[in-house]
């Protein structure tokens, strides 16, 4: 598979080539059996040897119709589920082998954060609640230490601290999802997964969700794997980006590259299957 | 097809466990048929003994469990001191009685409690749903035993009805049709008091889940297809709430069997309840466990009968247990 | 000629649990023209969901029609009969819902759900509903029609499943569609099947829709008109190719600048934040009197908070409803 250092990549975080990878995936394969009537096992390569690279700073960007196993994958990554065959480096450590003790420090470091924020909060705990949650289990807080960490977390989401004792009901969708994020960086994660995290969301409401990632990312560093099935969303946040098809990466390369010179068909579907609106859109006022 | 030979095996394991345990909870009991028998001057005790020897009574648990198995395999199930015959026979007659009452008060409870509850479901919240409520409410907190007696007060006040047993002394002349006719009447009053035993408690689970599913967004899009109501409430609503009520309908058979043991008695219907009763009292051990085996099998039966339905009710189970 | 579907000035407000009106849609009107596709463009918030149910009157049980009229072949809607309805929906106005997971019923075969809607509306025997069934199935699955007719809805993909949803809303040969987001859980190859599907309906079976939608981009090329929603009212309605090419009120605007555009963003534009609507979408509890869009707009004038701007003409079929345009 084709690997190039992108041009974007340097420019946005100058420095992190020389670091170690955040992330290495190697061959991961990932078979999912289906028992059928006469009891042959049927299986269901939903990953069938991915390997890709992010280092630390970057975002990387997985896109793929659905059923292309990018949801697996990320499962995978965040230890959701174990993969059949294949290596998972994180900072190093090989998450799939090493022992559970060791992959209990390393999983609050990969945050995952769903489509749905709806549903991955509970309805009738506050904001308060659902943003330590993950802290309380680590440690004890007195009262002012969880409210001063929470409002400092909703703060960098750019939500208001008045939120702390609301439910998350009183919440609109792009409000969710900040709090989705507020959450999982409560944990200082090094890297989060966003699986389809903008895809619920409105236009609008999309536009600044994503540029709440940007500026987490500049100003925290934190590393995304950005999963999706919008090409242009991904265009726009992402560094690198790999297409996925039918459990493979088939193609991997920089933002540039894979809307220039895209390789594959899969790749070049995506692109045709892209609305072509945008070119009769104003320019965006800078 | 493997998920249901699985329920099977589960079924068969069940009943093996259960007749361990019930022979083993007879048998530590305290008293035996033959203790009552030594009490009674007329009898030798060395009779006694014998009988006690002949029944193998002298021997320890597992072997009497073992040979009562062997005579289970040759269609005995043991032997009942009181009756002094073989207990299978005696057993079957009964628990046909039971069936038969079983089964169609279970017919009609679910017979009448379906349509009462998609009815209320379908006025939810409305007046004629919250008097149905109401009177279900008042239905369930009146204990089964007082209904059982009260409908006997009508029975023996308005002599409408015969009040008990299951033929009238001049079953054996009657030609087939009246004898169906005096059977019929005969049942009218145990199966009215189990039907208004369990009829508060079905109907009460029969709303809730066809509310629940009447507010699925595929029935407000069927609704917007111009779907008719009838259809829509039928062939619609309650398939889709069928799952919930299919394992309701398998431990409802449980209730109004337990129910029935015990209208049986008040009833006096040759069941398996009054027979269960006096094995009990008289400590005839084998009819005892006999008895209650045959309440577990058709429990378990009841339960299989569940699972069955709920597989052929709702694809979505069939294509997880691999069976396309 | 005349249109199909007449819409004016539709109110519709729920009630919330303390008995409070909020109003959702806030006088509505347009006309439908046969065979046309209007697109109807809004966030969450801006009542375009209300706007759906509501042409037929499903309403859930907390909303009420305020007022307004909506006319279907001489007919007001609003005014017909539970029976009449009945008759209507599926025969002659059609609706296909958001999620194709959840508007199908999870135990009944894809092919039972369309054959029922064909005999609520039509009373032909048995093999003449078996036979249209099939033929509405082989008009939308050219390929395998009997193995997905026989098939239960978790057996068929997202995109198949829509399919069985437009086989139910088209079976009956209505002259109105209304599809409420059809597309927004389907990925985006699957997305422009489908939109190319509802494309040779129109042109076969001469079928109006109304296509409701948050994502601009799908109706490029698709809508013949496009109708912006926000707080419950029309801001802009004008042809598709004008309203997508130049917007004109502010919200239109904003929203389109906020997708992010791949074609001009080659080189360094890439890298710049994307313009972003400040604040949440429209919630139906604002205060009234002034333009529902001005505590977020960036063009806003004192006039805007005063009253209630209007719709506009632009030219002979754009109008756009702000203080901006009105002289």
């Amino acid at each position: 598979m084709r690997f190039r250092v992108s041009s974007m990549k340097v420019e946005a975080s100058a420095g992190s080539q020389n670091m170690p990878p955040l992330l290495k995936v190697e061959n991961l394969v990932k078979c999912y059996a289906r028992r059928s009537l006469v009891g042959r096992g049927e299986e269901l390569l939903a990953l069938n040897g991915v390997s890709f690279t992010v280092f630390p700073g970057t975002t990387l960007a997985v896109v793929g119709e659905s059923g292309s196993g990018k949801s697996t994958l990320a499962s995978c990554l965040a230890c959701l589920e174990s993969p059949t065959a294949g290596n998972i480096w994180f900072e190093g450590k090989d998450i799939v082998k090493v022992e559970e003790r060791v992959r209990r420090q390393l999983r609050p470091q990969i945050q995952l954060i769903f489509q749905d924020p709806a549903s991955s909060l509970n309805p009738r705990w506050s904001v308060l609640e659902i943003l330590l949650e993950p802290l309380i289990l680590r440690r004890k807080f007195t009262r002012e230490e969880m409210k001063q960490c929470a409002s400092s977390l909703l703060e960098r989401v750019g939500l208001s601290p008045d939120f702390v004792e609301r439910p998350p009901t009183e919440l609109s969708g792009g409000q969710r999802q900040r709090l989705a994020i507020a959450r999982a960086l409560a944990l200082q994660p090094k890297l989060l997964i966003l699986d389809e995290a903008l895809s619920a969301l409105d236009c609008s409401v999309q536009a600044q969700i994503a540029n709440l990632l940007r500026e987490l990312q500049s100003s925290l560093g934190m590393t995304y794997l950005f999963i999706t099935h919008d090409l242009a969303m991904a265009v726009y946040l992402a560094d690198e980006i790999a297409v996925m098809s039918r459990g493979r990466i088939v193609e991997l390369g920089s933002a540039e590259q894979i809307l220039d010179q895209p390789q594959h068909e899969t790749t070049r579907q995506l692109l045709r299957a892209l609305p072509r609106m945008t070119r009769a859109l104003p320019a965006p006022e800078q | 097809m493997r998920y249901l030979l699985r329920r099977l095996s589960h079924a068969l394991f069940l009943l093996a466990g259960v007749s361990i345990l019930a022979f083993l909870f007879t048998a530590l009991a305290p008293g035996t048929y033959f203790d009552e028998m030594r009490l009674n001057p007329q009898i030798a005790p060395e009779t006694v003994t014998a009988l006690r020897a002949q029944y193998g009574f002298d021997k320890p648990l597992p072997v009497r469990y073992a040979s009562w198995l062997r005579s289970v395999i040759h269609g005995e199930m043991g032997f009942s001191f009181a009756y002094n015959g073989p207990v299978a026979p005696l057993l079957l007659v009964r628990a046909r009685n039971t069936l038969l009452l079983t089964i169609t008060a279970t017919l009609l409870a679910w017979g009448i409690a379906l349509p009462l509850g998609v009815w209320s479901a379908d006025r939810l919240g409305r007046l004629p749903d919250r008097l149905l409520s109401w009177a279900t409410a008042g239905l369930l907190v009146i204990p089964d035993l007082a209904v059982a007696l009260g409908l006997l007060v009508l029975a023996v006040r308005s002599g409408w009805f015969p009040t008990g047993g299951m033929a009238s002394v001049d079953f054996e002349t009657l030609s087939p049709f009246n004898k169906l006719r005096d059977l019929a009447l005969h049942m009218i009053l145990p199966v009215t008091a189990l039907v208004l035993s369990s009829l508060p408690l079905l109907v009460r689970h029969v709303r809730a889940a066809v509310a629940d599913v009447l507010n699925a967004p595929f029935l407000l899009a069927a609704v917007g297809h111009g779907i008719r109501k009838r259809t829509l409430l039928y062939r619609y609503a309650l398939p889709a709430a069928a799952n919930p009520l299919i394992s309701l309908f398998g431990f409802s058979i449980g209730v109004l069997l337990s129910g029935s043991l015990l209208i049986e008695v008040v009833m006096s219907w040759p069941g398996l309840g009054p027979l269960l009763l006096e094995a009990v009292l008289a400590r005839d051990l084998y009819v005892v466990v006999g008895g209650i085996l045959g309440s577990t099998l058709f429990l378990v039966g009841g339960n299989l009968l569940a699972d069955l339905l709920l597989y052929w009710a709702d694809p979505r189970i069939r294509t997880e247990s691999g069976a396309r | 000629m005349a249109s199909v579907l007449e819409i004016q000035n539709l109110q519709v407000s729920y009630r919330s649990r303390e008995g409070i009106l909020s109003s959702a849609l806030a006088g509505v009107s347009f006309d439908l023209m046969p065979g046309e596709i209007i697109g109807v463009l809004g966030e969450s918030g801006s009542g375009k969901s209300t706007l759906a149910v509501s042409l037929v009157r499903l309403l859930p049980r907390n909303g009420e029609i305020i007022r307004g009229a909506v006319h279907f072949e001489g007919q007001d809607l609003l005014r017909a009969t539970p029976d009449e309805l009945q008759q209507i929906r599926g025969r002659c106005i059609s609706l296909i819902f958001q999620e194709p997971s959840l508007a199908l019923h999870p135990t009944l075969r894809a092919g039972e759900q369309v054959r029922q809607v064909l005999a609520a509306h039509s009373a032909p025997g048995k093999s003449a509903l078996n036979e249209r069934t099939r033929q509405v199935f082989a008009q939308l699955f050219p390929e395998d029609a009997d193995r997905i007719s026989r098939s239960y809805p978790h057996q068929l993909s997202g995109g198949q499943r829509q399919r069985v949803l437009i086989a139910q809303a088209i079976a009956c040969g209505p002259s109105v569609v209304i599809a409420d987001e059809p597309t927004a859980s389907l990925d985006s190859a699957t997305q422009m099947e489908l939109l190319a599907v509802f494309r040779t309906l129109r042109e076969r079976m001469g079928l109006a829709m109304i296509f409701i939608t948050h994502n601009p981009a799908l109706l490029s090329g698709f809508a013949d008109r496009v109708l912006v929603l926000y707080g419950g009212q029309v801001v802009e309605c004008g042809p598709a190719a004008t309203v997508l090419a130049s917007p004109r009120h502010p919200y239109t605007k904003a929203l389109f600048q906020s997708i992010p555009a791949i074609f001009e963003e080659r080189g360094s534009g890439r890298k710049t934040k994307l313009p972003v609507i400040l604040g949440d979408s429209a919630r139906s509890s604002l205060p009234r009197g002034g333009c529902p869009f001005e505590p977020r707009c960036t063009e806003r004038m004192s006039v805007c908070r005063e009253r209630e701007p209007s719709l506009v003409n632009l030219s002979a079929s754009h109008e756009v409803s702000c203080f901006k345009y009105e002289s």
